[in-house]
């Protein structure tokens, strides 16, 4: 590549300087071309992503009126308020659980479809991604629907067999189990489809040899598939552990946070406070309490997608 | 070797060793039971919804089986159609979208292109830049920009909050990290003697960029495309938060904020607005999922 790049400039230089300007020069020059070329992409994430970053910082020290600098005051005031370590308890209890199930589900349904003959695979594998296809603000309004009380069908169902009502979305542990439903729902066809790729790198001598020497299916899985696929496992487990920290829609439209602040995770009570209450300032605050968690999940999965390059 | 070769292909072939192949055997009925069970878990909410948006008001109130229509009817489908302000809703959401890829497509292709094959000062560090704000969440930043369009009306006059076009602005944040990230990948992995030659045969660097890479980095383009498409389509958070007024709503805002009328959920109604809503994303991926599932999984890999 280096050489190449080396006589493409030597070329240019020796035709190049008789018959054009040097403003020519300049724009055939190999940095001066990346330059613009990246020009876009470099604004874009310094005026839209970094200064909102950095100027979430600066407002979380302002009080609500965002006329006096208060330090840290938002965040000794957020410590001191019950409400929001339920937020923290909550954030963490609904992003792990919500997790371990995906990758369970994912990895579980993924070995089904490796299961099964090469032919039939294409269609089973398009009717477990559906649900990773629709917005999930529409699919959560279906569940929304399928969750209600009185008219709808899960307890429709449930009393055929004499069970019920379920109070689903009213009752603060029903509620929660339905949101960590609904993300499992949402978020498992993703793991699937990545761990379905990943098996499919597996080279099947590894099994052969493993066959040979006497393993059953289980031994087969943990000596072979795991540490084949761990630096896949880690890297969707760390991005979709993201996401769902972050996760705002489900929550918002299944239970805003109800019934008393008991559902609420950090992005929708950001969104209560910051928007709702206008209280730009603490919203700001309670957002930036992600931070960390999301912070050293990225550097991992910057680690291992840098290690699955220099594999490759 | 040559049972293993059976044990790998048992199913459907002819039965020859006894219990190596009726183990795979019932393995494989087990996978086909437990893959059905995930199926009707996947698939249910979305059928549910199409059973609804058959349904009149009145039996969705009535005391009946909610998983089957006994009068199925059009009806919402002809009033949300044939209603000015979903139609608008539908319309802004397209508008957007559509604008979102274009201008994604015209960042991120070329940058990709610059990262991928131009060595340059700080192109390391950018690519690894623009891989971590595609893990920045729409969340952390939809306050600080909030205030900072609100600021800008203040300081400038131009008013961009409660306006469809402000997402113009926001959605690119979300889509262009991911798919420079993807381009990049698929860039790398085009063998360097193309472009050599091209540039022996005195391509300038736009010229093989638009001759040579998009042409044969095609795919990688149409998911990185379709990933847009369906990012811009069903964000929800920022056109939640960016606008207000019913004639600026995008679809998911719009279903969730004018069809529930206080405490009263028209369903029909709803689900046929969900359905709606969810239908262009499922149209792309029945015609594309191979392209969309690419797209999927190359996030996660590098080259």
């Amino acid at each position: 590549m280096a050489d190449v790049v080396v006589e493409h400039g030597r070329v240019a230089g020796a035709t190049g300087a008789r018959k054009r300007t040097s403003l020519h020069n300049a724009l055939k020059r190999k940095s001066t071309v990346a330059f613009f070329l990246t020009l876009p992409l470099i604004l874009l994430i310094a005026l839209l992503v970094l200064y909102p970053a950095l100027f979430s910082i600066h407002l979380a020290t302002l009080n609500k009126s965002m006329q006096k600098f208060v330090g840290f005051g938002n965040f000794t005031f957020l410590f001191k308020r019950e409400t929001f370590w339920m937020v923290v308890k909550q954030s963490c209890i609904f992003a792990i659980t919500a997790v371990i199930f995906k990758a369970l589900i994912g990895f579980i349904v993924a070995h089904f479809v490796h299961n099964i003959p090469a032919k039939g695979q294409r269609k089973w594998r398009g009717m477990l991604l559906v649900p990773w296809v629709i917005p999930p603000a529409m699919s959560t309004l279906a569940w929304l629907w399928l969750f209600d009380p009185s008219y709808s069908a899960f307890n429709y169902t449930l009393s055929l067999f004499g069970i019920g009502p379920v109070n689903w979305l009213g009752d603060a542990a029903w509620a929660r189990f339905s949101i960590i439903l609904v993300n499992v729902w949402y978020g498992a066809p993703f793991f699937m489809i990545m761990y379905l790729a990943a098996l499919k790198s597996v080279p099947d001598q590894l099994y052969e040899a493993a066959a040979i020497d006497g393993a059953n299916w289980w031994q087969r899985i943990w000596y072979v598939t795991l540490p084949m696929m761990r630096n896949i496992i880690a890297i969707t487990t760390l991005f979709s552990l993201i996401v769902t920290f972050a996760n705002f829609d489900i929550v918002r439209i299944l239970t805003s946070g109800g019934p008393l602040d008991q559902t609420q995770i950090f992005a929708t009570y950001a969104f209560r406070v910051g928007i709702e209450s206008s209280d730009i300032p603490l919203g700001a605050s309670v957002s930036l309490f992600m931070v960390p968690i999301l912070a050293v999940a990225a550097i991992f999965i910057l680690r291992d997608v840098n290690k699955r390059g220099n594999e490759a | 070797m040559s049972t293993i070769a059976i044990d790998k292909a048992g199913p459907r072939r002819k039965v020859k060793y006894g219990s190596m192949s009726r183990d795979r055997a019932w393995a494989l009925r087990w996978s086909y039971f437990f893959l059905v069970v995930f199926v009707i878990f996947s698939l249910t909410p979305p059928i549910y919804m199409l059973i609804t948006s058959l349904k009149s008001s009145a039996e969705i109130s009535a005391a009946t089986n909610p998983w089957w229509v006994f009068h199925p009817t059009l009806s919402n489908y002809v009033e949300l159609l044939t209603s000015n302000q979903f139609l608008r809703f539908f319309w802004n959401s397209a508008m957007v979208s559509i604008v979102v890829v274009i201008v994604t497509m015209l960042i991120s292709v070329p940058a990709a292109f610059a990262l991928a094959r131009m060595k340059f000062w700080g192109s390391a560090t950018l690519a690894t830049g623009v891989f971590l704000t595609y893990l920045i969440p729409d969340s952390l930043l939809f306050i600080p920009l909030f205030k900072m369009f609100a600021l800008i009306q203040d300081l400038t006059g131009i008013t961009l909050l409660n306006r469809w076009y402000v997402l113009l602005f926001v959605y690119p944040t979300l889509t262009v990290p991911f798919c420079t990230w993807i381009m990049i990948g698929y860039f790398a992995s085009i063998p360097k003697e193309l472009d050599e030659a091209a540039i022996i045969d005195g391509a300038s660097w736009l010229q093989t960029l638009t001759r040579i890479f998009i042409p044969v980095a095609l795919p990688g383009l149409i998911a990185a495309t379709i990933f847009a498409f369906t990012v811009s389509w069903a964000q929800f958070l920022y056109p939640l938060v960016f606008t207000t007024s019913i004639d600026q709503l995008v679809l998911p805002v719009g279903i969730t904020t004018t069809l529930i009328k206080g405490d009263v959920f028209n369903w029909g109604q709803i689900m046929t607005g969900a359905l709606l809503g969810a239908a262009p994303p499922l149209i792309i991926y029945a015609f594309l999922m191979d392209y969309y599932i690419a797209g999927l999984t190359a996030g996660a890999t590098k080259g």
